[in-house]
C-alpha cells in the first residue's frame, strides 16, 4: 500500500490565531494525508523537533503576527541544524506579496497568501512530495 | 394590556426628559431634507400592538432593553469612535493615538504587541520576531509613561485589549494617571480581560482557567471599591466569530462565559449589583446586514432576562448589556483591498442599528497589514459619515416592527438559548472550555464556510468571483525592525534604573499574596509596577506559582 503523505502543521511564535492552521489541517486529511498539529507558541526547534520525529514529508507553517520574517527561516535553519533540511518548508498567513522573495531566499519553497483555495496547497504538497513542483 | 403599554410610554418620556437635562439632545430639531420632522421613537399604533410586544420589544432604555440601553440613544451622543491602535514603540503609538484624537475620534483603545499580551518583555528569548509587531510593547510602567504623554486620563477614556496579563496593565495605567494627577476614582475605560475566549479562540493565555478566574474577579472587586468607573472585563464575541462561529454561536458562546464570570464572582463571595453594573461586551459585525443587527438587539434580551431571573440583579445597570462592536476582520479580502471600505460601511451601519455604544471600523488593508494612517483615516470617516450624513441615528432602533428583524431576533435568541442550556449541562462555560467544546463547535462551522468559498456556493467579490489582475500594494505599514533592538536596550536600562532591592521586595510580596487565595493581588501588583517592576517579571511569578496553560 502507498504511503500516506504526512504532514506537519505548526504554529510559530506567540501567535494564537489557528483558524487558517486548522483548516489546511483538515483539509489535507480529507485530501487523505496524515496531518499532526503542533498547536501553538512552538519555537522553532520544537517545530523542526518535531517534523523528524514524525518522519514528515511537508512541514506547513501559519503565522498571522507579522512576525514570519523571522520566524519562518529560523525553522529553516534549525532544520539544518539537525541535518533534516530535505524536508520542504511552506507558509502561510498574513504576508504582504514583497516579503516572498525574502522567505524564499532563505528556504521556504513556497508561500501562500489570504484567499487561497485549500485545493492549491494540496496540489502543492502533493508535487513537493513527488519531487516535480516547480519554482 | 394597553394600560400598562401607557405607563410604560409615560415612564419612556421622564427617562428621556431626565437624559435630556444631563445631555441635550444634538439638535433643536430633527427633519430630514424634505423637512419631516424626525420623532425620538416611533411605536406601534395601539390597534398593532401585540400580546407580548412589552415583554420582547418595550421601549428603549427600558427592560428588557431590545430597542436599546438608553431611552433616546444617539439623540443625545453618537456612539463612541473608538479606533483600535498601536504598533512599534509607545512612542510612535502615543503619535498615532493623539493623530486619531485631532482627527475627532473620542476614545482610545490600545492593541498591545504579543510578548506584552502573553506577558514576555521584549528582551526574553520567546519575543524575538515578535517586539511591536501586532501593537505597542510595553515592559514597564516608564513604557506606559510614554504612550500616554500628553493624553488628559480625566477626559479621555481607554479601553486596552489586554487579557491574562490585564491586572498589571491597568495598575500601569492606575499609576500613570495618578502621576498626572488624576485619581484612580476618575478614570474611565475597559479592559479587555476575558480569558475564557483565550481559550477558545484567541490564544494569548497564560495561567490555567482557575487562577486566571481568581484574578479575574480579584480586579472585579478591587475596582468596585477603587477604580468604579472602569469596566473591569469587555466579554468578547469578537474572537469567537474571527476564528470561524456562526452569529448564533458567536452570541451563546460570549454569553455563557459572561455568566461564568458572573457564577466566579458571586462565588467569590461578591453581590451580584456590586460587579455586574460594569460588566461590558464586545461583538463583531460581518456582512449579512441584517442577521448582524437582529443579533445585537437578541443579546440584549436574552442577558437582561438571564440577569434579571437568574441572577436576581436588582440594579437596572445590571441588566444592560452594554457593547463594543468591531467590524468583521475575516470578511476583509487581501484581493482588491478598495472593496473593503465598502463591506465595513455596511457592518458598521448593522451595528448602529444595532444600538452600539462605541465602535471600531476596521481600515481597507487589513488583510494584508497593520493600517497605514490614510486607511486608518478612511475607517474613522466611515463612522463619520454614518453618524453626520445617513441620519440613521436620527431615531431609536429604527428596525423595530418589521416583521423579519423581529422574527430574526426571535429566532436567534432562541437558538442561542438552546446552546446557553447545552452548555450549562455540560457543567459551564469554563468545564465546556477545557472539554475543547466551543473549540470544535468553532472549528466546524468555519470549515464548512471555506468549503462554501472554495466551491462558490458563497461569492467574496473578488476572491472567488469578480477577480482582477491583482497589483502589488506597495503603500502598507512596515514596523520598524530596529524597534525590536531598542525596546530590548530600553527594558535593560529600566532594570538598572531601578531600586532592584524595592523590586525584589514587592515581587516577594506579590508571591505570598498569590499563595493565600483570600488574598486580593491587585494592591500588590500595582506597587510592583510602581517600582517598576516588568510585566513580564510580574507574569513571571504568577507562572511559578499558578503553572501555565498549555491547549486542549
Amino acid at each position: 500500500m502507498e504511503r500516506k503523505i504526512r504532514v506537519l502543521i505548526a504554529k510559530p511564535g506567540l501567535d494564537g490565531h489557528d483558524r487558517g492552521a486548522l483548516i489546511i489541517a483538515q483539509a489535507l486529511r480529507d485530501h487523505g494525508m496524515e496531518v499532526i498539529y503542533t498547536g501553538l507558541r512552538q519555537s522553532a526547534s520544537q517545530i523542526a523537533q518535531a517534523a523528524i520525529q514524525e518522519d514528515v514529508d511537508v512541514i506547513g507553517l501559519s503565522s498571522l503576527s507579522g512576525g514570519h520574517n523571522t520566524l519562518f527561516p529560523k525553522v529553516v535553519e534549525s532544520l539544518k541544524e539537525k541535518g533534516a533540511e530535505d524536508i520542504p518548508v511552506i507558509g502561510g498567513g498574513v504576508i504582504p506579496d514583497e516579503d516572498i522573495p525574502y522567505l524564499k531566499e532563505k528556504g521556504i519553497k513556497k508561500i501562500f497568501t489570504p484567499g487561497t483555495p485549500t485545493s492549491e496547497t494540496v496540489e502543492f504538497i502533493e508535487s513537493c512530495v513527488r519531487g516535480d513542483h516547480s519554482e | 394590556m394597553s394600560e400598562q403599554f401607557h405607563d410604560r410610554f409615560q415612564k419612556w418620556k421622564e427617562q428621556v426628559n431626565r437624559t435630556n437635562e444631563k445631555f441635550p439632545e444634538r439638535k433643536e430639531k430633527f427633519v430630514n431634507k424634505s423637512d419631516i420632522e424626525i420623532d425620538p421613537l416611533y411605536i406601534p399604533k395601539e390597534d398593532q400592538l401585540t400580546n407580548d410586544y412589552l415583554e420582547k420589544i418595550g421601549f428603549p432604555g427600558q427592560f428588557p432593553y431590545t430597542r436599546g440601553i438608553q431611552p433616546s440613544m444617539y439623540r443625545n451622543r453618537f456612539w463612541t469612535m473608538r479606533q483600535y491602535a498601536g504598533f512599534g514603540s509607545a512612542k510612535e503609538t502615543n503619535q498615532r493615538f493623539r493623530y486619531l484624537l485631532d482627527q475627532g475620534q473620542t476614545g482610545l483603545s490600545v492593541a498591545f504587541d504579543l510578548p506584552t499580551q502573553i506577558g514576555y518583555d521584549s528582551d526574553d528569548d520567546l519575543a524575538e520576531g515578535e517586539v511591536g509587531k501586532v501593537g505597542v510593547a510595553i515592559d514597564s510602567l516608564e513604557d506606559m509613561e510614554t504612550l500616554l504623554e500628553g493624553i488628559p486620563l480625566d477626559q479621555v477614556s481607554t479601553s486596552m485589549t489586554i487579557n491574562a496579563p490585564a491586572s498589571v496593565l491597568l495598575c500601569m495605567y492606575i499609576a500613570v494617571a495618578e502621576k498626572q494627577g488624576v485619581p484612580k476614582e476618575k478614570i474611565t475605560g475597559t479592559i479587555q480581560n476575558d480569558i475564557l475566549k483565550e481559550y477558545i479562540a484567541r490564544g494569548t493565555y497564560i495561567y490555567p482557567p482557575k487562577p486566571s478566574m481568581r484574578l479575574i474577579t480579584n480586579i472585579f472587586e478591587y475596582c468596585a471599591k477603587h477604580v468604579p468607573k472602569f469596566n473591569t472585563i469587555s466579554i468578547s464575541g469578537y474572537h469567537i466569530r474571527e476564528a470561524g462561529s456562526t452569529a448564533v454561536q458567536e452570541v451563546a458562546f460570549t454569553l455563557a462565559n459572561g455568566m461564568a464570570y458572573v457564577d466566579a464572582a458571586i462565588e467569590s463571595g461578591l453581590e451580584v449589583d456590586e460587579f455586574a453594573p460594569r460588566l461590558a461586551f464586545f461583538f463583531n459585525a460581518h456582512n449579512n446586514f441584517f442577521e448582524e443587527a437582529a443579533k445585537f438587539r437578541a443579546a440584549r434580551r436574552i442577558w437582561a432576562n438571564l440577569m434579571k431571573n437568574k441572577y436576581q440583579a436588582k440594579n437596572e445597570k445590571s441588566l444592560r448589556l452594554r457593547f463594543h462592536t468591531q467590524t468583521g476582520g475575516s470578511t476583509l479580502t487581501a484581493q482588491q483591498p478598495d472593496n473593503n471600505i465598502v463591506r465595513v460601511a455596511l457592518q458598521a451601519l448593522s451595528a448602529v442599528l444595532g444600538g452600539t455604544q462605541s465602535l471600531h471600523t476596521n481600515s481597507r488593508d487589513e488583510a494584508l497589514a497593520l493600517p497605514t494612517e490614510e486607511s486608518a483615516r478612511i475607517a474613522l470617516r466611515t463612522q463619520q459619515i454614518i453618524a453626520h450624513e445617513s441620519g440613521v441615528a436620527d431615531t431609536v432602533d429604527p428596525l423595530a416592527g418589521s416583521y423579519y428583524v423581529e422574527q430574526l431576533t426571535d429566532q436567534i435568541e432562541e437558538e442561542v438559548l438552546t446552546y446557553l442550556e447545552r452548555i450549562e449541562e455540560m457543567g459551564g462555560a469554563v468545564q465546556a472550555v477545557e472539554e475543547g467544546y466551543m473549540q470544535r463547535e468553532i472549528h466546524q462551522t468555519a470549515y464548512e464556510t471555506q468549503k462554501k468559498i472554495e466551491s462558490k456556493e458563497e461569492i467574496i467579490v473578488g476572491l472567488n468571483e469578480f477577480q482582477v489582475e491583482e497589483e502589488v500594494h506597495e503603500d502598507i505599514l512596515r514596523v520598524d525592525e530596529q524597534l525590536e533592538q531598542e525596546q530590548v536596550s530600553q527594558v535593560q536600562q529600566v532594570r538598572q534604573k531601578r531600586d532592584q532591592e524595592l523590586v525584589n521586595q514587592k515581587l516577594e510580596k506579590l508571591r505570598a499574596a498569590a499563595r493565600d487565595q483570600k488574598e486580593n493581588l491587585m494592591p500588590h501588583i500595582l506597587e510592583g509596577v510602581k517600582a517598576y517592576a516588568t510585566v513580564g517579571e510580574i507574569c513571571h511569578v504568577l507562572r511559578d506559582e499558578f503553572g501555565e496553560y498549555s491547549g486542549v
